[in-house]
């Protein structure tokens, strides 16, 4: 692991060893991804468990299941909206329903392909996703949590969504399944839950408020029990995805609670700009001043 | 391959009788009896129709599977992706020793394991969950690439598709991988009931064999033609097998 590392490199180069150090392991691509794979060796050491299916998503999920019932553990990989959206129904039937399992670990995150346009933007991925049943959704925020995603994963055969992204925290918690404490407010002060890449900005915009703040990167399933633990009466969830994606599993945590939360998150709009990621984000109110002007006033700090 | 004249070799549907569980070996004979306990004296879906005689030669005299063992590695691995109208499939399933006869009774019931589309996770044997159309051939694309990966050659994969199924795009991605990828450890039956909208012009089996497959048309009735045909294996490309069937005879 390199301080520089990619999160998409870090995928390339640990589930190339990983297809070196178990037999059971099997990655399946839809061309996005296949040059680096290449490059790293990883097809030319596996030629039978490494394999592109050509520009063919739903055949990608398909021929996955074919090798899931054959006992292996397969590895999908694409942008975002080409992993979970296009194949979606794959996903549902040919996973989940016949009781198989595999690893999707997708890039692109909601835009940080912002000049590619909608169609390489996917705000709505995890919370598509956590429509079905059983699947673990991991947010990581820096490429050694991917790292630690992987290789955990690689072991086990549930369904395991590993969603990628550009942006990385200075910080990094490998192998944290719940909620992990950041910073202690005073009695009574307000919850912040950074998601994933999120922490940075979330940590910038509410320097010198009075706030507890934790960390998420697993958001399915939702540490509940850590959730109310820590929160008091206000919560503010920060995701990186579309907006109150994960807002029903934190009321559901607070259900005998009264309490307020604020869910900030990419709104829900049908969105036609290019640009970077940067724009986006202070477009959408994403960047560490746009999320001070809006929690603040939530947690009463403006006054 | 050609396509066979001569109808079934196994005689006309005998009328419905009372069944018996204790008494087996079963027969082609038996299967409309055993359907009945499922719809109903003489109620049959055109659906099961179209597809009895190709499912009784494939576990009758094609498909090296074991009831007592559905889960041994080197079985042959059958995909029914045309999930619909699976009597049939359920009625051969049982005179196979797969699942109980009277289980037939409680079809498509809350907590039966046979509903109107089969559940891999509930009935022994049947190796995916199908219902929604063009899952199975992709499915069995992985099957067959699996079986590679681990090294056992010996295995056949079949998958029974529906020429309207075939309408589906995941279809089209999964022969052309196929083709391409040269698996020949993998046959794919389509029913040929003309139930597609638009029809294939051409053919059904010149759009696989332009993808780098062999095979051809046979009667879907026919239990020697059947049987003849679905025993080709070509070691380099696989195989298609177009069944010409009468739904609503």
């Amino acid at each position: 692991m390199t301080a520089s590392e990619s999160m998409r490199a870090c995928f390339t180069r640990v589930t190339s060893e990983l297809l070196d150090t178990s037999e059971r392991l099997v990655l399946v691509l839809a061309d996005i991804g296949i040059g680096s794979f290449r490059e790293i060796g990883a097809l030319e050491r596996h030629p039978r468990r490494v394999l592109n299916v050509g520009i063919r998503e739903q055949l990608m999920v398909g021929v996955a299941s074919g090798f899931a019932i054959e006992g292996f553990r397969p590895i999908l990989h694409s942008y975002a909206p080409f992993l979970v959206e296009r194949p979606f129904e794959q996903l549902k039937l040919d996973l989940g329903h016949q009781g198989l399992g595999a690893i999707l670990v997708s890039t692109g995150a909601s835009y940080d392909a912002a000049s590619e346009g909608r169609t390489h933007q996917c705000p709505g991925d995890v919370a598509l996703l956590a429509t079905l049943p059983g699947w673990k959704i991991e947010v990581p925020g820096h490429a050694e949590e991917v790292e630690a995603c992987l290789r955990k994963a690689a072991t086990g055969s549930d369904c395991v969504y590993i969603r990628l992204a550009e942006r990385q925290n200075e910080q990094s918690f490998p192998g944290q399944s719940r909620l992990v404490p950041i910073r202690h407010g005073g009695e009574g002060a307000p919850l912040v839950v950074a998601v994933g890449p999120m922490m940075q900005p979330v940590l910038d915009a509410t320097a010198g408020v009075d706030l507890s703040i934790a960390y998420l990167s697993e958001v399915r399933p939702f540490d509940a029990e850590g959730c109310r633990a820590m929160a008091g009466s206000q919560v503010v969830l920060v995701e990186p995805y579309l907006e109150g994606t994960t807002a029903s599993e934190v009321a559901k945590a607070l259900l005998n609670r009264p309490h307020r939360l604020l869910s900030i998150g990419v709104p829900l709009a049908e969105r036609h700009r290019y640009g970077t990621p940067a724009e986006h984000d202070r477009a959408l109110g994403l960047d560490a001043q746009g999320l001070r002007e809006r929690i603040l006033p939530f947690v009463g700090a403006d006054r | 391959m050609v396509v066979q004249k001569e109808r079934r070799d196994s005689g006309k549907l005998l009328p419905f009788r009372p069944m018996s569980p204790a008494s087996p070996p079963w027969s082609f004979n038996d299967l409309p009896n055993l359907m009945a306990l499922m719809l109903g004296d003489g109620k049959h879906a055109p659906s099961a129709d179209s597809t009895i005689d190709i499912l009784w030669v494939l576990y009758d005299r094609i498909l090296r599977v074991n009831p007592d063992a559905p889960d041994d590695p080197l079985r042959d691995r059958f995909l029914l992706s045309k999930g619909h109208g699976p009597v049939s499939f359920y009625a051969v399933l049982a005179a196979k020793g797969f699942i109980p006869i009277d289980e037939l009774r409680n079809f498509a019931q809350y907590e039966s394991i046979l509903g109107h589309h089969p559940d891999r996770l509930l009935i022994p044997g049947v190796e995916i969950s199908s219902g929604s159309l063009g899952h199975g051939l992709p499915i069995a694309v992985g099957v067959t690439l699996g079986l590679r990966a681990r090294g056992l050659d010996g295995p056949r994969v079949f998958c029974l598709i529906g020429d309207g199924e075939l309408d589906e795009g995941t279809n089209n991605e999964a022969i052309a991988l196929a083709g391409r990828l040269g698996l020949g450890a993998l046959t794919v039956i389509v029913v040929r009931n003309d139930s597609c909208y638009y029809g294939w012009p051409g053919g059904i089996a010149s759009r696989f064999i332009v993808e780098g497959w062999s095979g051809g048309e046979v009667d879907g009735h026919d239990h020697a033609g059947l049987e003849a045909a679905l025993l080709v294996r070509d070691p380099l490309r696989p195989t298609v097998v177009v069944a010409q069937t009468e739904a609503n005879r």
